[in-house]
Parts: structure tokens; C-alpha cells; sequence
């Protein structure tokens, strides 16, 4: 007889909770794994005649034999690995002081500067480095006014412009994680350390360090991912010398209509992301949901 | 005597406040000193002052004899146990202990048998490979104390390490604390503001108030003659009387209130007739009796009715109120249990021993 009492509450509070869930569960089926499951059936078909498909592995074998893509692929998983580490180098002593260092007002007036930038859209701020860095900009034109170089240099579509590009677009991301764990990271901690002999680099290496572990992490896996996936900022300062990932990608859905072929190469870069950010936390020993929550 | 700590005239402001105010100290080798005093005193800037974490405006810190003049906490032969212990979470009990030595340069083989052989001392023996969150509060409290002392620093100084351990294991550590320093013999330099760690302890207690000691002594000095009437009031219980000081017969003062109480005490400093006292007079000092007769003669006798009980074992208490003025009076029961039927609102006697009492005259601090 109590049970019966208590069943209809506890359905009750079941439906709320999958009405609850309903949108983003609605989300999560209808765009992020029903569009996977199709380009996963896309990529492993071959076209043998017009409307007749077969199951192949074609694509996938494309992709090995044509070195230009396995190649723009390691490449974009190296400069995408390198501008996560630019960011963190970066990021770690801003975030240091933002959190650490910083009180008050200066404190927020400092977070409001690493948001600013994310006002205006990625394609403005990406036309802003180009306005700076080309030929005939601001910076080339301030080099030789300042008797460095003879004549304006080209600074755009090289590769260090494009880690310029992607370390600035991601800043934020890193940012953030890491300011919210050096804030939880007692400072009595860094006193006793100094106080039993620690210097500077050893108390961040033993200290800092293995507490922030899980922001750095999670920003960095933040940061990857967003670079390895980004397609404005490598062609926009890269021009056609970028051979970004992503623009393979979109050559083959847009400009080619080969999507068996773009959606192969989607799931090439969805296994290449999953296996670094795994490959990473093993390496630092970190769990996925210390970090995730960190974030 | 060696000293092992020289804090000569140290002085830090901030602003126009001074947290420490041209203030000397001296610790000599192998006792236990005690800085007592009320947040907010200075206390906690002294010992960082001390440490090394902030350079005093004026003055200089010397230890064991060398001046500390520009030397960074990480060179200096002073190790400190922090508030919250600060150990670090991320690394085993061993590392805890070990990384002084670490930090030194101390081949690996050496720092495992020194640490494993200080654990033993502090009663840890096999804790090395522990984490730190699977230790107690009092654990902890042995771990923090180790890894200082196992830097074998001429002082250390602890920042109210009992403050976060529950009422029963303060008690405990306390005890504890006393046989660790009495066992090592290095020199500890404790801040509170708890007197009766203070009291149980120390050698020596100062007791801090605005940036200045207002006593340095003993604890029996400063709880049986105390200089200041803030140590009278901050060390131990008292019953504060304040009034005017109506005569003046040789050491003793009658001091009358507002509303007419008048009580007899020993003067402390120089008392003028008329000039603005405070008197105290321990709970200990006054006796109690059902009939005032049974009162000593040479004391002064009062009478009231009890106002509340505070029944506490050992250190039992009552509330009076005296008759005629109103005033209440805490007074501490005897032991033997004869008044342990005493009823709220029961008439009784009580009186003290005016030379027991003491008397300062006020200085306006305390209103």
C-alpha cells in the first residue's frame, strides 16, 4: 500500500525528468549522432554506378594512397598540437596573474580584456590580422619605418601566421579553465613550499603545476579541438599555403560534391581528435570527468 | 643564554595603521613562546615578519644571531607550520616530509631513512606512502610538524596549527605539541588567541594588543600578576569593576562604581585618589557561603542572589547578583562538590581577599 502512494510521485518526477532531457536529447540525436551515423554509412560506400551503391572501402584507401592528404592531416594534427602548447605558454602566466595576482577591480577589468576581442566574430578579428600583417600593412610599414628591414615584407600565409591567428582566437578557452583552478589552489600551499626551500620553478613544477593539471588539461583539449576544427583562421592567414584538415574537407563536400569521399575524411578527424585528447590525458594521467568538470 | 630569535624595535604599517609597532622580542634557545593576543593585534604580521613572507618597514629580525636582513624564507633556518597545516595534497606523506630535503639536494637513499626515521619520532612510523587525505586532523597536524622539523630549523614558528582540530583533539595536540617540542628541543615560536594553549603551552607568553606586547612573562606571571588591565581582562577569567579610585592606603585602592559598589584592591602602576580604575578579581579569588559568617574575616563580604549556574566539571562557575547594585559576579565553585545543590535565585554570601584582587588605572581602552 505504500508503494502505491509513492509510484505515482515517482513517475511523475520520471516524466519531468525525460521532459527535462527532452531538448537535449532531441539535439543530441538529431544533430550530432544521427548526422554521424549517416556520414559513417556516406564514407563507407562507393558509387559503382549511377544510384547504385556497394559497400567499400575506397575512400578510406584514397586517403592513404594520396600522400597530399595523409600529409595536410599529420600537419594539421602537429600545428594544432603546437598552437594548443603557444596558447599554454601564453595563457599560464595571464591566467596566473589574473588569478593570483590581480585583486578587485583590476581582477575583473583583466577578464572583461580577454573577452573583448570575442565581441566582434572570428572572420572580423582574423580580417584584422590580415589588415596588420600583409604587404602593405601596419606592421611591414612600421618595420622599415623603423629602419628593420628595406623594404614592406610579406608577413601573411606563413605558418607562424597561422599559429599567430589560431594562439589568439583561443586564448579565452585556456584562459578560463585555468584561472578557476589557480584560484582553488591554496596560496599557504606555495608559502610552505617556499618556506621549506622551494624556489620559484621547482614550487611550479611540484606545486603549480600538478594542481592546475586538470584546467590545463581541459583547456587544452578545449583549445585542440577548436583549432584542429577550425577553417577560417588557417585559410584566411594561410591563404592557399595552409592545407588545413578541414578545408580538404570542404573542398570535397562543396566544391567537388564528392560527400562519400567528405565524409570519410570527417571521420578521419573526428578518430584523430579522439585519439590525441586520449593519448594526452594518458600521458598526464588524468581522468576525463575531473577534467570535464574542471571546464 | 643563546637566543635563538632577536626581533629588535620591528615596525610594519599599513597606511597610517601599524600592525607591528617598534616592537622587540628575545626567545632563547629551546623554549616554547607563545605570542597571545585578539585577531587582529598583529600577531599573525610578527610571525610573517619572522618568516620572511613581509619585510618590516623598520627594525631587523635576527636568528640565531645572524641578521635576516634581505634573506628570502627559502634561505632562512626558520621553518613554519601554517594555519591550515598547507600540506601539499598532491604528493604522499613521504614527499610531504621529504621535500625540504629534496629541495636541499639530499641524495635520495638519505632522505628516505630520515624521513621514515622522523615519522617514527612524530608517531607515523609506515605512513610514508599514505596520502594526505587518508590521514586524521591530528595526523595531519604531526605530518605538518615533521616536515619542518625534519629541516632541523634553528625555530619554528606555528600559526595557530589547532585552530581547524575539533575541541577534543585540540586537547589532545596540545599535549602532544608540548612533548614534540620538549623531545626535539628546538625552539618554537607560537601565535593564538586561544590563552589557554597559550597558558598549558609555554615557557614564556607575550601577549600582543595593537601591534605592541602589553606583558612578556611566564604564564603563572601573567595570570597572577598581570601588569596591564588588558592582560588581566585577556588572560584567564576575571570580573571587571569598573569605577573611581575613592582612597588610597598604601598598596590598596577602594574603588567605587557608578552605583555605588565599593571593593577594595591591590594597586598595579601608580594610582592617584579620583582618578578612573578598573579592578580584577578572579572567579578563583572570591569565596562562597550560604551563611556570610563562614566568610574568612579579612574579606570583604557581599551578598546577592544567584543569577544562573554554569555547571562545568572541574571549572563550575555561578553567576551572582550582588543585592544591592545589581552587578553581576562570576564566581568559581569549589571542587568538593558542597555547593552542587545551589538553586537559581538562592541568597548567598561571597567576599574575597583585597590583595588578591588587583587594580589598574584606566588607560580609556576599554571604555
Amino acid at each position: 500500500m505504500v508503494s502505491a502512494a509513492a509510484d505515482p510521485l515517482a513517475s511523475r518526477a520520471r516524466l519531468a525528468l525525460l521532459l527535462l532531457l527532452a531538448p537535449a536529447a532531441v539535439w543530441l540525436v538529431g544533430l550530432i549522432v544521427l548526422p554521424h551515423v549517416e556520414l559513417a554509412v556516406l564514407s563507407l560506400r562507393a558509387r559503382v554506378a549511377p544510384r547504385v551503391y556497394e559497400w567499400s572501402l575506397a575512400q578510406y584507401r584514397t586517403f592513404v594512397d594520396e600522400p597530399l592528404y595523409w600529409r595536410t592531416f599529420v600537419r594539421t594534427a602537429t600545428m594544432s598540437i603546437l598552437a594548443t602548447a603557444c596558447t599554454l605558454l601564453i595563457a599560464f602566466p595571464v591566467a596566473w596573474y589574473i588569478a593570483k595576482i590581480a585583486h578587485g577591480r583590476a581582477k575583473s577589468l583583466l577578464f572583461v580584456l580577454c573577452l573583448i576581442p570575442f565581441w566582434v566574430s572570428e572572420t572580423v578579428r582574423t580580417l584584422g590580422w590580415m589588415i596588420l600583417l600583409r604587404e602593405s600593412g601596419v606592421l611591414p610599414h612600421l618595420l622599415v619605418a623603423l629602419g628593420i628591414t628595406a623594404e614592406p615584407v610579406e608577413m601573411l600565409y606563413h605558418d607562424a601566421t597561422i599559429l599567430v591567428g589560431l594562439v589568439y582566437t583561443s586564448m579565452l578557452f585556456m584562459v578560463v579553465p585555468l584561472v578557476s583552478t589557480l584560484e582553488s589552489l591554496d596560496d599557504s600551499l606555495i608559502e610552505a613550499a617556499y618556506d621549506l626551500g622551494g624556489n620559484g620553478w621547482s614550487i611550479l613544477r611540484q606545486i603549480v603545476v600538478p594542481h592546475a593539471a586538470p584546467g590545463i588539461a581541459a583547456g587544452s583539449i578545449v583549445v585542440f579541438m577548436l583549432t584542429l576544427g577550425n577553417y577560417l583562421t588557417p585559410t584566411l592567414l594561410g591563404g592557399k599555403n595552409s592545407l588545413w584538415f578541414t578545408e580538404q574537407i570542404y573542398t570535397q563536400f562543396i566544391t567537388r560534391f564528392n560527400w562519400e569521399q567528405g565524409a570519410a575524411f570527417g571521420f578521419l578527424l573526428l578518430i584523430l581528435s579522439t585519439a590525441i585528447v586520449w593519448a594526452g590525458l594518458k600521458v598526464t594521467g588524468q581522468r576525463f570527468g575531473d577534467v570535464m568538470r574542471r571546464s | 643564554m643563546q637566543q635563538d630569535l632577536e626581533v629588535d624595535r620591528v615596525t610594519k604599517r599599513y597606511g597610517a595603521h601599524a600592525a607591528v609597532d617598534a616592537l622587540s622580542l628575545t626567545v632563547a634557545h629551546g623554549s616554547f613562546f607563545s605570542i597571545l593576543g585578539p585577531s587582529g593585534c598583529g600577531k599573525t604580521t610578527l610571525l610573517r615578519i619572522v618568516a620572511g613572507f613581509i619585510a618590516p618597514d623598520e627594525g631587523d629580525v635576527r636568528i640565531g644571531g645572524v641578521s635576516m636582513r634581505g634573506v628570502s624564507p627559502n634561505r632562512r633556518p626558520v621553518n613554519m607550520v601554517f594555519q591550515h597545516l598547507a600540506l601539499f595534497p598532491m604528493m604522499s606523506v613521504g614527499d610531504n616530509v621529504g621535500y625540504g630535503l629534496a629541495r636541499r639536494g639530499v641524495p635520495k637513499a638519505e632522505i628516505a631513512s630520515r624521513v621514515e626515521a622522523m615519522l617514527k619520532r612524530v608517531g607515523l612510523p609506515g605512513a610514508r606512502s599514505k596520502r594526505i587525505d587518508q590521514l586524521s586532523g591530528g595526523q595531519k597536524q604531526r605530518v605538518a610538524i615533521a616536515r619542518s622539523l625534519v629541516l632541523e630549523p634553528t625555530l619554528l614558528l606555528l600559526d595557530e596549527p589547532l585552530g581547524a582540530l575539533d575541541l577534543k583533539l585540540r586537547e589532545h595536540m596540545k599535549i602532544e605539541l608540548k612533548q614534540l617540542q620538549a623531545d626535539f628541543g628546538t625552539t618554537f615560536v607560537y601565535i593564538t588567541h586561544d590563552q589557554s594553549e597559550a597558558l598549558v603551552l609555554s615557557d614564556h607568553v607575550a601577549v600582543m594588543n595593537a601591534g605592541r606586547f602589553e606583558q612578556v612573562g611566564t604564564p603563572q606571571a601573567l595570570y597572577y600578576d598581570p601588569k596591564t588591565a588588558f592582560v588581566a581582562g585577556f588572560v584567564g577569567a576575571n570580573n571587571r569593576i569598573a569605577g573611581r579610585a575613592e582612597r588610597i592606603e598604601g598598596e590598596m585602592v577602594e574603588v567605587a562604581t557608578a552605583d555605588g559598589l565599593a571593593v577594595r584592591a591591590r594597586a598595579s602602576g601608580a594610582i592617584a585618589a579620583g582618578d578612573a580604575v578598573e579592578a580584577f578579581i578572579r572567579p578563583e579569588v572570591i569565596d562562597i557561603a550560604r551563611n556570610a559568617a563562614e566568610l574568612p574575616a579579612s574579606a570583604q563580604r557581599l551578598s546577592g542572589r544567584v543569577a544562573s549556574l554554569l555547571f562545568d566539571g572541574a571549572n563550575s562557575a555561578v553567576l551572582v547578583r550582588e543585592d544591592r547594585t545589581r552587578a553581576e559576579v562570576r564566581i568559581a565553585l569549589p571542587q568538593t562538590g558542597r555547593f552542587a545543590d545551589l538553586a537559581v535565585d538562592e541568597a548567598i554570601g561571597f567576599g574575597f581577599d583585597a590583595r588578591r584582587a588587583v587594580c589598574f588605572r584606566s588607560n580609556g581602552s576599554h571604555g
